[in-house]
């Protein structure tokens, strides 16, 4: 995700705004060889320079990762006496590819051989680290290359050049003749060739080059090219230990109910009958929540099951879908804070005889990743151990630390695989809740959530509703645009820093930015809470206001009668990256061609731009419509310029999954409450898409040298607008409610 | 007590008969590579074989195969469509998180076994009940076919 501190992690404002000498720490690793540490900016680093609130994350989580203004390394490449690179980051594999672009960008200039770089994950081994890894571990935002992209670099040729120069001293040459190539300096003249593990200790000894070179892009061997995934072969033989699969010796395993109405309280429940299950231990409770633990999993749900657990439901007994979008529309007529305002908007609108409105609606949606929560929890009495596959390590540690009450030393987060993130392991309640259970229970505990409490105790991504509208010229230009956005704030809970004058950065990414040239723009934020928690989905801002900008242009294009993919071309002679994807994207569908036809189905074609996560993305749509209203995605065209490629496999790779992803919560997605409860509760009635329903998938890559833009959410965020316009250009019905149903779209 | 005989081995366990072969193989035996997912045989993350047909364990009570031969993805290699079907799921760099690959594979390799050269829509067919929310779906139709032979399998665009 992206919040106000975006720019900050701009590689090169952080080149420029980091001196060197504080940016890089060299020294010798303890037990022989050479350690530099340095900092991998954190995309919270400048929330975090504000006292965080009382929220999810707690007061012990905001003193872990507030950080002292000095220098303090976070990311750590070591290289011990056998020549062995082990490089040891906060970021964590959660199929998004990191672990993999990660290493290329070290391996790119440090000159070893990429598959032989060992990752370590965060926190480190005390003994072995000096500097404590601390600050925003953060995985998230579509930001961990953008972020590295400039210091680990740097990183990686600092140590080369110190290597060289290593060599170049022993063997008394001026270390421009020499050449550092697989982990080895070389000599050309006399033929003297070293390994880096003969160097590191001489090397640990130089004083640190001020201002090493980068290599030009026409000079990578690494960067741009399709390097295979390193995590690859572990996953394809089941031996990856996700955070689900921790197993310790004496183990117990515990699952949980949780209130099924935010707020309520446990009342009742039958002990002695969950305790008569064959393999059940114990009956642990806290106020709103109980877990059974057992010998293995099944206990423990039959266990839950004959416990029979009653609940008062608390204020919001009475929460459904339709007293939320009653008290939104009602909320969302009042004004805003400003997030941009240009010109005059709404007098343009008011004296328009050409104008347009309308309003959009977004449901709340589930994460749903594969992996269900779970947390592995030891907690002795001087210590808590966890065990978790987490976007932000130092959070967890921070719960725990508050909950225990012990000092954040004394926890110890271990990181694991992540089995989907998405979003859902930005947050920490699972964590919270699973270490107030382990306070009650000796030795080590496993609690795993069913898919059911998975989806009914998600933190959502928040319901939105958008009023919106637009004047038109006489050419059928817009000239005015307004759009208010109401909703909840993830960012005053997450990252208050990040909300400026009442405006939720995440709120209105992507309303914002818009590409268009419009001469009255003005864009607002309505802060709305339900009484449910809410948080990042992947695509963030992005994935609801690129939807509802980019639908409403479509309803713009077509109430001037023109071509939507003409329309928004014409309105972008100030944004010419973004012009030539969305050129790229419509001349590789062959935008203006008749489609092939479908029998007994509608076919139609819809496009959509952005910018978002530093890259410039189109996709146009291919769909066909049936009789029934059901519609399926036959094709999809990506057209993305982000800037610099890493690995152009992990780009594609990417594209087509947050294509998928996106597609699933378009077509299908929607989480509603009625009587303060979910509705849904598995991938029955919580459907995502299959392998049947998976269009085809092109990719095309502009050719940069730009700065590396994210690429984790991109093809989510893309696809709604282009999904939906698709459906309009079919049917003729525009969708203005999303997920799109299909009783609006039945064949007349 | 009863035996289960899993990847060619017998594992004693003292379990109740209604127990999910999924809880037994994971909790008891201690082979993770087989995922929980649903626990309703919704999304295929717990694939096993049981004699060689695929099978969702999350709801296949272990009474049900005792004296049956059962598979897991931490034998899969052994068997030679498995380890075909494997290695196209690396050389296609098919995964992202992982954690439903075993189910796809182990899906994937009964469905070689019984249909050396499957369709686009025989693929759609077995797969459909394995669920993936990374959306690596554009790949596991190109490893199978890859792993099937089939000439055309090649990545996209």
């Amino acid at each position: 995700m992206k919040t106000v501190q975006e720019t900050s992690i701009v590689s090169a404002k952080l080149d420029n705004a980091l001196p060197r000498r504080q940016f890089l720490k060299v020294g010798a690793a303890a037990g022989g060889g050479l350690m530099i540490g340095f900092a991998m900016p954190s995309f919270l680093a400048g929330a975090q320079a504000a006292e965080p609130g009382e929220s999810a994350v707690g007061k012990g989580a905001a003193a872990a990762t507030s950080e002292a203004a000095g220098f303090a390394p976070n990311a750590f490449i070591r290289i011990d006496r056998s020549g062995q690179v082990i490089f040891v980051m906060h970021k964590v594999e959660m199929g998004q590819g990191t672990f993999t672009s990660m290493p290329m960008l070290l391996a790119e200039e440090l000159e070893v051989d990429v598959t032989k770089v060992k990752l370590e994950q965060a926190p480190p081994d005390g003994q072995r680290y000096s500097d404590p890894l601390l600050g925003g571990q953060l995985t998230g935002g579509s930001t961990s290359v953008r972020g590295a992209w400039v210091p680990l670099r740097t990183a990686g040729a600092t140590a080369r050049t110190m290597l060289v120069a290593a060599a170049a001293q022993a063997w008394a040459v001026d270390p421009s003749s020499c050449s550092a190539a697989n982990g080895v300096v070389s000599h050309k003249a006399s033929g003297k060739s070293l390994g880096y593990g003969k160097l590191v200790d001489a090397a640990a000894k130089l004083p640190v080059p001020k201002d090493v070179k980068l290599k030009d892009a026409k000079d990578f061997k690494l960067i741009g090219t399709p390097v295979k995934r390193l995590d690859s072969a572990d996953k394809v033989d089941g031996r990856t230990e996700f955070g689900i699969d921790v197993r310790l010796p004496g183990m117990k395993f515990a699952t949980v109910a949780a209130s099924p109405v935010v707020g309520g309280k446990l009342l009742t429940t039958d002990d002695a009958k969950a305790l008569a299950v064959k393999g059940v231990h114990q009956v642990v409770k806290l106020d709103d929540a109980v877990a059974v633990v057992g010998d293995h999993m099944w206990a423990a749900k039959q266990g839950l099951a004959a416990l029979n657990p009653t609940w008062s439901d608390g204020p919001n007994a009475g929460f459904s879908n339709a007293v939320l979008v009653a008290a939104m529309d009602a909320a969302s007529k009042n004004p805003g804070a400003v997030a941009r305002n240009d010109g005059d908007a709404a007098k343009a609108v008011a004296a328009s005889a050409n104008k347009l409105e309308a309003i959009y609606q977004l449901p709340f949606l589930a994460h749903a990743p594969m992996e269900p929560i779970n947390c592995t929890v030891d907690i002795k009495p001087a210590s808590c151990d966890v065990w978790v596959g987490t976007q932000v390590p130092t959070f967890a540690q921070g719960v725990a630390a508050k909950i225990t009450g012990l000092p954040l030393d004394k926890v110890q987060i271990h990181n694991h695989y992540i089995g989907g993130g998405f979003g859902r392991r930005l947050e920490v309640d699972s964590v919270a809740q699973a270490v107030s259970f382990a306070k009650q229970i000796k030795g080590p505990v496993k609690f795993v959530w069913t898919r059911e409490e998975d989806v009914q105790h998600d933190m959502y991504r928040p319901y939105y509703y958008d009023r919106l509208s637009a004047a038109l010229d006489d050419k059928g230009n817009p000239v005015a645009w307004t759009h208010r956005v109401t909703g909840s704030s993830i960012m005053a809970r997450f990252a208050p820093a990040a909300v400026v004058d009442g405006v939720d950065s995440d709120a209105v990414e992507g309303a914002k930015e818009l590409q268009y040239s419009i001469p009255n723009v003005h864009v607002d934020y309505v802060r709305h809470e339900p009484p449910i928690p809410t948080a990042f989905w992947r695509g963030v801002g992005p994935t609801h206001n690129v939807f509802v900008v980019e639908s409403f242009m479509d309803e713009l294009a077509n109430k001037a009668g023109k071509d939507p993919f003409e329309y928004r071309r014409a309105l972008l002679d100030k944004s010419p990256r973004a012009k030539a994807v969305l050129e790229l994207a419509a001349s590789k569908a062959g935008w203006g061609t008749p489609l092939k036809p479908v029998e007994g189905s509608r076919v139609g074609r819809g496009i959509s731009l952005q910018l978002a996560f530093g890259s410039y993305m189109s996709l146009v749509s291919e769909i066909a419509v049936n009789k029934d209203g059901e519609v399926s995605l036959t094709r999809v065209i990506c057209a993305v310029d982000c800037g610099q490629v890493i690995n152009p496999d992990t780009v594609r790779a990417q594209l087509e999954g947050g294509v998928i992803f996106g597609a699933s919560a378009a077509l299908h997605g929607e989480i509603t409450f009625e009587k303060g409860r979910v509705q849904q509760s598995n991938f029955h009635d919580y459907r995502v898409l299959r392998i049947n329903e998976t269009p085809l998938i092109e990719t095309y890559i502009v050719k940069s040298s730009e700065s590396p833009g994210g690429l984790g959410e991109p093809g989510t965020s893309a696809i709604f607008a282009a999904l939906a316009n698709a459906v309009f250009a079919a049917t003729g019905q525009r969708v203005r409610k999303l997920p799109i149903t299909t009783e609006a779209l039945k064949a007349a | 007590m009863l035996t289960l005989t899993i990847n060619d081995k017998p594992h004693r366990i003292d379990v109740s008969d209604d127990m999910p072969l999924l809880w037994a193989v994971r909790d008891v035996v201690g082979l993770e590579g087989t995922k929980f997912g649903c626990g309703m045989a919704l999304c295929g993350a717990c694939t096993v074989h049981v004699d060689g047909q695929p099978v969702r364990s999350c709801v296949t009570p272990v009474a049900s195969v005792v004296g049956k031969r059962i598979t897991t993805i931490e034998a899969i290699e052994k068997n030679p469509v498995g380890a075909r079907v494997q290695a196209a799921w690396r050389d296609l760099d098919v995964v992202q998180c992982g954690y439903c690959q075993s189910g796809q594979i182990m899906s994937a390799t009964a469905l070689l076994q019984k249909n050396p050269k499957p369709s686009d829509k025989d693929i759609d067919d077995a797969m459909a009940g394995n669920i993936c929310r990374c959306g690596t779906y554009v790949r596991v139709r190109a490893a199978i076919h890859q792993a099937a032979g089939n000439g055309a399998a090649k990545k996209e665009a």
